[in-house]
């Protein structure tokens, strides 16, 4: 491989034309023939699409010919192409290294609307290039090897997914989940659309499997507290929280909350979205993965807001007799784990409906969430599947309101995607259980999907109604003696093109999907971006879906956006794939922009130690001066800036390539 | 008279407290010996020699000047200019020359407010005697005198005339000072511009350096006085701004020994374009809180940043002077 030829710099320089993108705003020809004259320059051109085969063959065929050391091109972003012209200055014969990109398209054409500065504006970004190469120097590329664990975080549908793939294919899994069980959202549904299949008996083999993988370790009642590392090699620490049960002597016979000395359940029950009770000891719900029971040190009378007391007679220790699993004293625990990967699955949670007032939920009893809905209706709900209403009565009339918290510019401006299908599915199920009236009061229906637009369909040769229409309130103020008892439905029909009145017994709220409450703490911890709206954003919608800006870290699930289960399993999987990717290549290759001391300089005062985000630095305390570790650096350029005598340099960002850019940029 | 001419030497200093000048009598019985080697031809502040005797010798005669102080008024400037056409070496001697030193603090200032206060506004003067300024021309009996004026900008030596190499500190110390004329006289000299001295921040030959703790983080700064400062522990892990970090060795660390700690006169290393941009970039990261208003808190312990951390810098850094000054 040729090196820098003795001293003299030949740079080879390409302006791209990309199509019309640049040489519409910029003067492609202009700024070759502007180039051409700089001191060192031995050849410029400008052509279409340097991207092209012919186009990086050009480069290889000038490397050899014009004897080049130097190749500067001009043209799109380097974070689509830098990769592809490294490659073609490598193949005509020179590191890689010695080619330098400069982003006339993002940065230049695409932002301007004059053509003469736009033309002017490229040349001086052009200049600080051909003045910086001339001091790159050769680099080598250091492959770093990846860790094959992969942490998961978050037990939903999405996590439960990704984990049994990874798992299947033989790869150690670590499935983080908040809450004490996993299965997410979909646990608590009843059905699934537009399949009617039972949630729980498609979900909960699936559950179980995870709890006996022998190449999953489930860790539920945890949470994510620190990630440190890069990809390939993160160090993550999960802080366990007490269920005050020892997760391996429970054997989930539940004895303890039969002879808990709370006779009847008292507390609300979370899972049933409080339209149940549960005692201080309990299991979320009966297929709950792990079977471990737990004691909420609130309502425990063992506790006193939390804190152990021990004047409780214990009847639960008791019952669980010989197992001793039940311990009082038990602590946060913190584990640490390295992992190659991390699959973020933390989902979604629902639109508080209570803030639209105008629908009266938790001022009327019977205005009820879709969540609650899916309780009630559910076989092993708080009513065995029997939709009794909060007073007590069976509903004769029904009415769904579509898009609460979606598709709303005072709320939320997105469309949740799964509202329109539930909702159908909630009015099937209801008019099933019920046999009342169901009214959906929808804006757009919207089914895309398979089978969607025909389950769609079907319901409407159900009998249930459709009313086109936002509605405007939901009110107990009764104006005919019809209305008197029932919650009534102020909503204009745009289809029929008056405001009507329905009377109910029961309204229901399809609220939409929200980010996680704690979503930007989850996003600061993983170092990931977000949407304006909140979502985790992917790397490229198109191309990089489930990837984030941070290599390692890939999205699976609702916590990217609204979606449905079967697009959630599908991302989840291509979520898993992509961590199979970088971990059966068994490497990842690094930049070699990394740091380095100037070891006869560096006074040894560990200034740059504590700064660095990647603990790349140690101190070598037999020579005292601060060592980097390539493998961990990251090239973030932290400790260069901050090292007071000047002792630590970057390969890329050398002090002699930065200033003559600079000086390239201002010489113009 | 000796037959071979020995080398002819000059002292000169411009804006400086004279401690420079202190330094070269600092070199005790050696000086002797640096007498006997040279002819000096110009030391103002020891040596009765006559400017109009330096302007009649051809240019370059002088083997070197050892020029100390900023460049603060007209004369100081003539005079740089003078030395540098009289020698074949021009070193800028100490803190001052080299990047203003304390004169250049003035950067921070008009010409006018100083003046004033000077002259005017200083408690000093409040005895209700004339504030009178001094003139820069004066007319007494058919004869003229005129005195300097005061530039609006202190410079370094280097913002003035071409400096071919530097001698650092405030000032610098005997043993620099030795081996700097050795090397004039021996003709062993490194490539010109170069720093006399080591190019190492003093932490390499502080004392105290294997106390200072991987994670320095700063919870309020204490001033030198506002403490009794344990002399075994680095002064950064007590609290206490120490430019030692920044700063270049080869003082011996005299400050650091003396339980003072380094106020950065021997400059930055070759590698650093702006001392006090360095390690206020470094102390500042390592600021323990995360919050503005925490953070404010635990900086209002640094009440003078300029003296603090460009107190001989500051003319010769990326800031140079107050933007509003004229030129």
């Amino acid at each position: 491989m040729k090196e820098q030829s003795n001293g003299e710099i030949r740079i080879g320089f390409y302006i791209c034309h990309c199509g019309h993108n640049i040489a519409a705003m910029v003067d492609c020809p202009e700024v070759a023939k502007y180039v051409e004259k700089m001191p060192g320059v031995a050849l410029s051109r400008d052509y279409k699409y340097m991207c092209s085969d012919p186009g990086q063959e050009l480069i290889q065929k000038d490397i050899r010919e014009f004897d080049l050391n130097r190749v500067v091109v001009a043209s799109c972003s380097p974070l689509l192409h830098e990769h592809t012209f490294r490659g073609a200055t490598e193949a005509g014969g020179l590191n890689p290294f010695f080619f330098h990109m400069v982003n006339i398209r993002e940065h230049d054409s695409w932002v301007h609307t004059d053509r003469n500065e736009a033309t002017e504006k490229a040349k001086a970004l052009v200049r600080a290039a051909i003045e910086r190469v001339a001091f790159h120097r050769a680099l080598e590329v250091k492959k770093v090897p990846i860790h094959p664990d992969v942490l998961v975080v978050g037990g939903g549908i999405a996590g439960i997914h990704a984990a049994m793939t990874l798992a299947n294919a033989g790869k150690k899994v670590f499935l983080v989940e908040r809450e004490p069980s996993i299965g997410g959202h979909m646990a608590k549904f009843d059905k699934t659309f537009p399949t009617l299949d039972c949630a729980a008996c498609i979900l909960t083999p699936r559950m179980s499997e995870v709890g006996a993988h022998k190449n999953i370790t489930l860790w539920t009642y945890s949470e994510v507290t620190k990630v440190d590392g890069y990809v390939g090699n993160f160090t993550v620490t999960v802080k366990r929280k007490p269920r005050y049960i020892n997760e391996d002597l429970c054997t989930g016979c539940q004895e303890c909350i039969a002879n808990c000395v709370y006779k009847e359940p008292k507390f609300l029950d979370e899972f049933n979205e409080g339209l149940g009770k549960r005692k201080p000891v309990y299991i979320p719900f009966p297929q709950a993965t792990p079977q471990v029971v737990l004691i909420d040190p609130e309502v425990c009378l063992n506790f006193k807001r939390g804190v152990l007391t021990d004047k409780c007679k214990k009847t639960c220790v008791e019952a669980c007799g010989e197992k001793k699993a039940i311990t009082f004293t038990q602590q946060d625990e913190i584990k640490e784990v390295k992992v190659g990967n991390i699959i973020i699955a933390t989902g979604f949670q629902t639109f508080d409906a209570k803030r639209v007032p105008q629908y009266g939920y938790g001022t009327y009893p019977n205005v009820y969430t879709a969540l609650e809905v899916e309780r009630l209706v559910n076989a092993s709900g708080p009513t065995g599947g029997e939709v009794i209403l909060r007073d007590g009565k069976h509903p004769k009339a029904i009415g769904i309101i579509h898009c609460v918290g979606s598709r709303d510019n005072r709320t939320n401006r997105w469309c949740s995607r799964v509202c329109c299908m539930y909702s159908l599915k909630l009015a099937h199920l209801l008019k099933e259980h019920t046999d009342a009236e169901i009214f959906n009061f929808y804006i757009d229906m919207r089914t895309p999907g398979k089978g969607y637009e025909e389950f769609y369909n079907k319901l409407l040769e159900e009998g249930v109604q459709f009313i086109r229409g936002r509605v405007g309130e939901v009110t107990d103020w009764a104006m005919t003696p019809e209305e008197e008892g029932k919650l009534v439905l102020r909503v204009e029909d745009t289809l029929a093109g008056f405001v009507r009145r329905i009377p109910v017994d029961m309204v229901v709220l399809s609220t939409g999907l929200e980010p996680q409450a704690d979503a930007q703490d989850v996003r600061r911890l993983f170092n990931m971006s977000c949407g304006t709206e909140g979502f985790f954003l992917e790397r490229h919608p198109k191309l990089a879906p489930v990837n984030t800006f941070t290599d390692g870290i890939f999205l699976a699930g609702a916590c990217q956006g609204p979606r449905d289960i079967p697009d959630t399993v599908a991302q989840a999987g291509a979520a898993a794939a992509e961590a199979l990717v970088l971990i059966d290549r068994g490497y990842i290759e690094q930049e070699p922009n990394t740091a380095y001391v100037l070891e006869n300089e560096c006074s040894g005062c560990k200034s740059c130690i504590p700064l660095c985000p990647y603990t790349a630095i140690t101190f070598d305390e037999a020579k005292e001066k601060a060592l980097i570790n390539e493998a961990l650096c990251k090239g973030c350029g932290t400790c260069v800036a901050s090292c007071p005598s000047g002792s630590i340099a970057q390969r890329l960002f050398e002090d002699e390539e930065v200033f003559s850019e600079i000086r390239g940029l201002l010489a113009f | 008279m000796n037959a071979s001419p020995k080398p002819k030497v000059a002292f000169y200093w411009c804006a400086s407290c004279g401690g420079c000048e202190e330094t070269v009598v600092d070199l005790a019985e050696d000086i002797l010996g640096v007498v006997a080697a040279v002819d000096i031809v110009l030391w103002p502040v020891a040596m009765d020699f006559k400017y109009k005797s330096i302007e009649a010798m051809p240019d370059k005669s002088i083997t070197a000047t050892l020029l100390n102080g900023a460049i603060r008024s007209t004369e100081q400037e003539e005079m740089a200019r003078l030395m540098r056409r009289k020698s074949q070496f021009l070193i800028a001697y100490g803190s001052c020359a080299i990047s203003g030193g304390i004169p250049g603090l003035a950067n921070q200032f008009p010409r006018e407010q100083i003046l004033k206060y000077n002259y005017e506004d200083a408690p000093t003067l409040g005895n209700g005697g004339p504030k009178t300024r001094p003139q820069l021309k004066f007319a007494e009996a058919g004869r003229e005198v005129s005195l300097p004026e005061l530039h609006n900008v202190v410079r370094s030596l280097d913002q003035v005339v071409d400096v071919d190499y530097y001698v650092p500190g405030c000032p610098p110390t005997p043993n620099l000072t030795k081996a700097a004329v050795t090397a004039l006289l021996e003709g062993k000299l490194p490539p010109k511009g170069s720093v006399l001295a080591p190019d190492i921040a003093l932490c390499d030959e502080c004392s105290r350096k294997k106390s200072k703790p991987i994670n320095v983080s700063f919870t309020e700064f204490k001033r030198p006085h506002q403490l009794l400062a344990d002399p075994e522990v680095c002064f950064l892990a007590q609290g206490v701004v120490c430019m030692g970090p920044a700063t270049r060795s080869g003082c011996g660390s005299q400050c650091t020994t003396g339980n003072m700690p380094c106020t950065g006169c021997f400059g930055p290393t070759s590698r650093v374009r702006d001392q006090g941009l360095k390690i206020m970039s470094s102390i500042c990261a390592n600021v323990a809180p995360k919050e503005e208003g925490d953070i404010d808190k635990v900086l209002a312990g640094i009440p003078d940043p300029i003296g603090t951390f460009y107190r001989y810098g500051l003319a010769k850094s990326m800031l140079r002077r107050k933007i509003n000054l004229p030129p």
